[in-house]
């Protein structure tokens, strides 16, 4: 097993627990799915057991969850105004759901869910799906409009609108690789600075104070990820409300 | 444990085999020849694992949304409205108590400037009559005292004139007497009447 403790990529494979074959598919629950359960009912746990005293005068860890529902609710707010808030459950399930993934993924031996990048494009397409879907309910094909901006000279207009387009087309591209690369390289350096910490620790004296070194990295880059996993659960919530906000206003 | 390949997916020896030692620290995964069928890829753009892993978010996401949206969410909005609305009503009966407070401040200071202004009223009351009791008395001893002068000077009035007739008495016997010693015999008519000339 030695190699595979230096093997960054080790982490990234997926294994399945349970082997489901069902049409010609292999819908297997793997290690993934676990971790994908895991997520779900250690959010759902938390939020559910934190609040469940609804206490007038909150608690520490009723705090926690009053303050992740208010930080929601205020960007969303921010972002779409307050018809918006329609939408409040789908960007707070988004942004629990990939900040639990991206924090546990941080622990070793564990996977991480949002690593994947066909997990992230499916969040990614679920947000723009729902801006499609209600933007054309909501606004016929008034949401159009989305991609001719207003006061644009007619001369240039099919080249914006050529421009608006792929901007469009690319955002499910962009939420979902911002994700997925964050996650992935974030992990992948990690494994390689802790890899050098066991392959040079077995060099004996000299190789373990040389392992001093990647090992402070280590924990360093340790404290970088817990920030990108908050930050990147950030950033793909605010850009779904920005999205949303599409859907709600598309004349903008 | 939930990456070791206990599932024959990959064999572990072959990464052994094929890097060993700490090569494979910097090998990228597209490189390394895993065993199985996920053999030669990368694990995140390995699409065999594609459908198992759309399904099962689906799935987790799926009740994830549904949990959040029918219990949790509701539950916090309804902790946050309670709280905002205990938080208003506090204000309101604050600002209550408040206006009640100012009230009684109000009341209390009306009462004080009255007390004040009656306080004033008798305090005046009592100084005009003092004043005019003692101006009755002064009065009164004034008059007393004129009384008094004016009996003196009655008096001292009568006493002068009736040293004013003694006086002429007394001329006319003291000259009577003066002219006897020096001519041996006076008229004394005649001293009456050179006295009361002299007068």
């Amino acid at each position: 097993m030695a190699a595979d403790k230096v093997d960054p990529i080790h982490q990234f494979h997926i294994n399945p627990i349970v082997p489901i074959h069902i049409g010609g598919y292999d819908l297997s629950f793997t290690n993934s799915s676990l971790f994908m359960v895991v997520v779900v009912l250690l959010a759902s746990a938390f939020l559910y057991l934190t609040t469940s005293s609804r206490a007038l005068i909150p608690g520490r860890l009723q705090s926690v969850s009053e303050m992740s529902y208010e930080f929601v609710a205020n960007m969303l707010r921010d972002a779409a105004g307050s018809h918006g808030m329609k939408f409040f459950p789908l960007v707070f399930s988004l942004f629990m759901f990939v900040l639990v993934a991206n924090l546990l993924g941080l622990f070793p031996y564990f996977f991480t869910v949002t690593s994947h990048i066909i997990v992230t494009f499916c969040l990614a397409i679920l947000v723009i799906g729902t801006v499609i879907v209600y933007g054309f309910a909501k606004h016929g094909l008034g949401f159009l409009k989305l991609f001719v901006p207003a006061g644009v000279p007619v001369v240039l207009l099919p080249l914006v609108v050529a421009i608006e387009i792929i901007s469009f087309l690319s955002r499910p591209i962009s939420l979902s690789v911002r994700l997925f690369a964050n996650m992935l390289a974030g992990h992948i350096t990690l494994k390689v600075f802790s890899g050098f910490v066991v392959s040079l620790s077995a060099l004996g004296a000299a190789g373990v104070a040389g392992a001093v070194l990647p090992l402070a990295m280590a924990v360093a880059l340790t404290g970088l990820e817990v920030l990108v996993a908050f930050l990147q659960a950030y950033v793909f919530a605010v850009l779904t409300c920005m999205y949303l906000n599409d859907a709600l206003h598309p004349g903008h | 444990m939930f990456v070791t390949p206990a599932y024959g997916q990959e064999t572990a020896p072959a990464v052994e085999g094929g890097h060993g030692g700490t090569e494979g620290a910097t090998q990228t995964g597209t490189e390394v020849p895993h065993g199985g069928e996920h053999a030669g890829t990368f694990p995140p753009f390995d699409p065999a694992t594609f459908p198992s892993q759309i399904i099962w978010l689906a799935i987790t996401f799926g009740l994830f949304y549904l949990f959040l949206k029918r219990v949790i969410l509701p539950r916090l909005a309804g902790i946050l409205d309670v709280r905002s609305g205990r938080i208003a009503q506090d204000l309101d009966h604050a600002a209550k108590l408040k206006g009640e407070a100012d009230a009684a401040v109000a009341a209390y200071e009306q009462e004080l400037a009255e007390a004040k202004t009656r306080a004033n009223v008798i305090g005046q009351e009592a100084r005009d009559a003092a004043k005019a009791e003692a101006e009755a008395a002064r009065k009164k001893v004034e008059a007393g005292l004129d009384k008094k002068l004016a009996a003196a000077e009655e008096r001292i009035a009568t006493i002068k004139s009736g040293a004013m007739k003694d006086v002429g008495a007394i001329a006319e016997s003291t000259a009577a007497a003066i002219i006897e010693q020096l001519v041996g015999k006076a008229d004394k008519n005649d001293v009456a009447a050179a006295v009361k000339s002299v007068r």
